[in-house]
Order: C-alpha cells, then structure tokens, then sequence
C-alpha cells in the first residue's frame, strides 16, 4: 500500500473533533481575506484580527493547491517525476526540476559534464530574473502602481523571449535531465543572450529610479512589515526574506552546486546599498533589485568560463533509467531558488519509481514571517507586506491533509499522530 | 467577425483552483504591453459581479470545489467559461491525484478550452476571439 493511501484512509476513519465555541471579542473583528481574492495571486485565506485599522492577530489557512504531486511521483519514474517536478511551481520550475536531478545524481553517483553545469546555472540565473521582475511588478500592482508593473512586465518579456530560443517554451522549459541538460547552449545563441543582458544593464538604471527613489515607493514601504533578523533566524526564514533582514543565508555562497562554486557569488544584504538593515518591505525590493543585477553578472562569467563538451551523462534515457532501477540509497538536492532554499529528499530502493519523495519549497519557510511583520500594521499594508516574502502558494501547498466529504483541516496534534503512522507504516514497508 | 466587431469591452474574472501558476503567469502576460488585450477594453476584474468571462486555470482541488461553484453562480448571465491550461482540461500531469475533483468540466460547464502547458498568450489570445463569438451569439438570443 502506497504512503498517500495510507494517509488518506486514515484520516477517513478518524471521527471529527467537536466544534468549539469561540468567545465573541467585542474589542476586535476578525477581517477573512480570500482565497478568492483580487488581492491575492494565488488561493490562500488569511483571518485578520483587527482593532480599527490595526492589526492584532494574523492567521493564514492554507492547502487550496494541494495536488498530491509527491504522491503521484511515487508511482511514476524518475524521468517522468522531472516533468511533475517542472509543475509544482510554473514560476521556478527551473530550481524544482534541477533540484530533482540533483538528488538523483547524489544517490546514483552520477556525474554530470562540466558544461551541463555551467548551462543549468545559466538557466537558473535567467529564472531569477524572470521571477524577481515579475515580482517587482506584482509589488507594484499592490501598491497601486499599475503602470509600473506594465513596465516591468514589459522589461520581463526579453528575459522571456531568451529563454524561449534557447530552450523552446517560455514558461516550463523541460530542460533537465538526469546527469545533465537536454540542449546545448549552441554558439550563435550567444550574441542574443549577451544582447538581453545590455538591455537589462541598461534597463536597470530606469527599475532602479521608479522602486528606489519615487517618493511614494518609499513612503509606503520604507519601516513597514518589518522582520527583525532575531525574528528572522528563530522562525528559518531562507532567500531574498531573510536576506533582506539583514541574514546571510545563500544556498549558492553556503554549499556551492552546478557551477557556483567556480563563480565568486556572495549573499546579497541591503547593507551593500544602503549601509543598514531594516528589514522592512522597502529591503527586500533593495535586495530583490540587486539580485536581477547580480545574475547578469552571473551569466557573463558563465559565458567566459564556460567549458566545450559533452552536456549529459547518458543519452539513452531507457538505459539511465536501467541504471536508475539497479540504485538503492537516498539523497538531497539543495538548490537556492528565487524565493530562497529548495530542498528535495529522494528515495530508491531499486524499483522502477522511488520509494519517497519529499518536497520543501521555500515559501514554507516564509510564510511565518508573516506573523510578525504583519502584527501591528495597518489593514491596507497587508497585500504589500503579504506579498514582499513572493510567496509561491503552489510551491507550498504539499502539508495539509483534506477529507472529500467534510471540509476540515487537520490539526497539529492529529497531523503529528498520522505522521507517526506514517513513519511506522513505512518502516514495516521496508522491513527495518 | 473583423475588429468592428468589437465594440464592448470583455471583463474578465481569474479564478485560480489549484494551478501552478504557469498559466496564471501568461494571463498576465496576455494583458501586459508585449500582448496587450487590454487595448480592446478586455481586463481582469475584482469580483465575479462584473465579469462577462471566467477564466479558469487549475485542476481543481477538493478545497477550491464549492468555491469555484459559488463564483460561477455570482457571475451575471450571459457569461463564458474559460479554461486555460491542460490540467483544467483534462488533469493534465496530476490527473490521477487524489485530492482532485476536476477537470473544470466536471463542475461547471465550459465553453471554451485553451490547450497547452502552459499555453502560449497568442493561444489565448485565439480563445478570447472565440469566447467573444459565443458571447455574441449568446447576447443575441436572450
């Protein structure tokens, strides 16, 4: 019996807890915002205690885009899971898919060729771009700015047209491979990519201006939402977050993979424009923006240092999959997406599909937060102070267990006993 | 049908019921500068009360189920259903997952499916043309 089965007829035979009585508060009211909601991109609930404009309590509900990806990828094999993988977030299907392949190689021993390196931070850096700029302009869109997220969506599409022409689609790019990358970064393609970086180089000059100096900009971001680094470390915030509060925390700097460990890549903190951390919401567009700026730079090295050869380890995919099924041992990829650190646990046991497989996407780490640098704000920096962690609600939505008929969430007590279920029940799967 | 023809602005209603967010991504950028339908008074809309179109991206989860159902009955007629994206179509990659009530047929009648994972803005550009037709047609009878 497969883990998701087990879970599922668990939970059904569980009798549902009583409905508690909650005391009415006259003092404050309780604000529910979404998870349909124009503010909101994706589906997720807040409940806002308020006291006039304050806020006082922040709860968030969420599992409205859980898909069950983990399970369906142990009944699949590990070159279809990379195309599941490339789905649990369109925005950074890049990091989730190499992430995948990373863990793979770690058990199986796989080396991948230098050039496929190289390649695989190319496409990681440009995904970068793409979501940080696309999230300037969502940042934008919240604060009303609604011209400026035309601009930057306008200035987005040449990272989008590149990534077209070198992998074939604009948004999964169904790159990846096991030991490597399916295509080639071929020589005449050079130019253009080069040429999309000037335009950025340039363009960054304007992006810049509208986020950094436009007094409005300022006024609405600058001390609002602010994480503490304290606050920052006790609750693991990862990515651009935690960095903008001043945490040197970067996946790339920390435990180097693909090519990073040949490029000098540094965290980026707003101490490097500004001289001083806040942590407020006005960091993390500093942070956001100098990162766009410091993946150009990125991809120039790689294009300079980039090494000729082969670009994966086997071609014949029914042959790696024949030295995938012989493989038995788990691994962990690590891999630092736009958001902040990926992590994604495999496990093989010598069959055709693995045995588990386990995702941590960084907007869970980043949602806590939002406790904080929500408490004590008013009710109309929420969609701003919300959004500047670029939560990901696909990425994330993985831990919550539904029951079809009864629309209730697990608690933690229930969700830890059925994870001690599980646990056992895996264990008598094994044999251990 | 020629662009004289279009001479009322479509208002549009995204509702996102379980998507990665690849399609959602390309809605966006159907409507940015690069695409630009706005130029022919399409837009994204707050609330269903004044959309003319729904456009759907997702599989549908179990949890988005009553609350796709409920927009859908907020949505004035006449009105268009939308689909955007494989999984809303048919499941797509998640097809066999057990949290999942769709595809988006299953739950509320659609008119217009736009294939592709994601798709690309020009497919849903084509979809808008004959959400628009079907709209026409629908204005006219009642």
């Amino acid at each position: 019996m497969n883990s998701g089965k087990i879970i599922e007829k668990k939970y059904r035979e569980r009798k549902p807890d009583k409905p508690v009585k909650k005391k009415r508060d006259r003092k404050s009211y309780s604000l529910s915002i979404g998870p349909i909601h124009p503010a909101l991109k994706e589906p997720v609930r807040f409940d806002l205690k308020i006291e006039g404009e304050k806020v006082v309590n922040v709860d968030f509900e969420l599992s409205q885009v859980h898909r069950g990806i983990e399970w369906a990828g142990t009944r699949r094999n590990p070159v279809q899971i990379i195309y599941l993988a490339e789905r649990i977030c369109g925005i950074c299907n890049i990091c989730h898919s190499a992430c995948f392949c990373i863990a793979v190689e770690n058990i199986a021993g796989i080396g991948v060729p230098a050039r496929a390196h190289y390649i695989r931070t190319i496409y990681g850096e440009l995904e970068r771009m793409h979501s940080h700029i696309l999230w300037a302009g969502v940042a934008a869109h919240e604060l009303g700015f609604d011209s400026v997220m035309y601009y930057t969506w306008k200035v987005r599409e040449k990272v989008m047209d590149v990534m077209e022409a070198l992998a074939g689609n604009r948004i999964t790019k169904g790159i990846m491979m096991i030991g490597g990358v399916r295509r080639d970064i071929k020589e005449k393609q050079v130019p253009m990519l080069k040429e999309a970086l000037e335009y950025y180089k340039k363009g960054f000059g304007k992006l810049g201006d509208i986020f950094l100096k436009d007094p409005v900009i300022k006024s609405r971001t600058v001390d609002t939402g602010i994480l503490s680094k304290q606050d920052g470390l006790a609750l693991c915030a990862v990515g651009p977050t935690a960095r903008a509060s001043g945490i040197k925390k970067d996946v790339r700097q920390d435990a180097a993979y693909a090519a990073y460990s040949d490029l000098d890549v540094k965290a980026i903190t707003p101490k490097n424009l500004l001289g001083e951390v806040k942590g407020d919401v006005f960091d993390r567009i500093v942070v956001r923006l100098l990162e766009v700026k410091q993946s150009v730079e990125i991809i120039e090295e790689c294009l300079k240092q980039m090494p000729k050869g082969k670009i994966v380890y086997e071609e014949k995919i029914p042959k790696l999959l024949a030295e995938l099924r012989s493989v038995e041992g788990d691994g962990i990829g690590r891999i630092e997406a736009p958001r902040g650190e990926v992590i994604h646990y495999v496990k093989l046991v010598g069959e055709e599909s693995p045995f588990c497989w386990k995702v941590r996407a960084p907007t869970y780490n980043n949602l806590l937060p939002w406790g904080p640098m929500l408490m004590g704000e008013q009710v109309a920096d929420v969609p701003i102070i919300a959004a500047s962690t670029d939560p990901c609600m696909s990425c994330t939505n993985r831990a919550v267990v539904t029951d079809g008929n009864n629309e209730e969430v697990l608690d933690n007590e229930a969700m830890r006993r059925l994870s001690v279920e599980k646990t056992n029940a895996l264990k008598r799967r094994v044999g251990r | 049908m020629s662009l004289k023809d279009l001479n009322r602005s479509l208002w549009v209603f995204h509702v996102n019921s379980g998507s990665c967010n690849g399609c959602d991504i390309e809605i966006v950028a159907t409507l940015t500068p690069r695409y630009d339908i706005e130029r022919f008074g399409m837009k994204l809309v707050g609330t269903p009360r004044h959309a003319d179109v729904l456009l759907v991206t997702g599989p549908v989860t179990r949890d988005m189920e009553k609350k796709l159902r409920r927009v859908f009955d907020q949505t004035p007629d006449p009105k268009v259903v939308m689909v955007i994206g494989n999984c809303g179509s048919t499941g797509g990659v998640f097809y066999e997952s057990y949290n999942l009530v769709g595809p988006v047929d299953r739950i509320i009648p659609v008119d217009v499916y736009v294939a592709g994972c994601p798709p690309r803005p020009e497919a849903i550009i084509e979809g808008v043309v004959k959400v628009w037709a079907k709209l026409e047609k629908r204005g006219e009878k009642k």
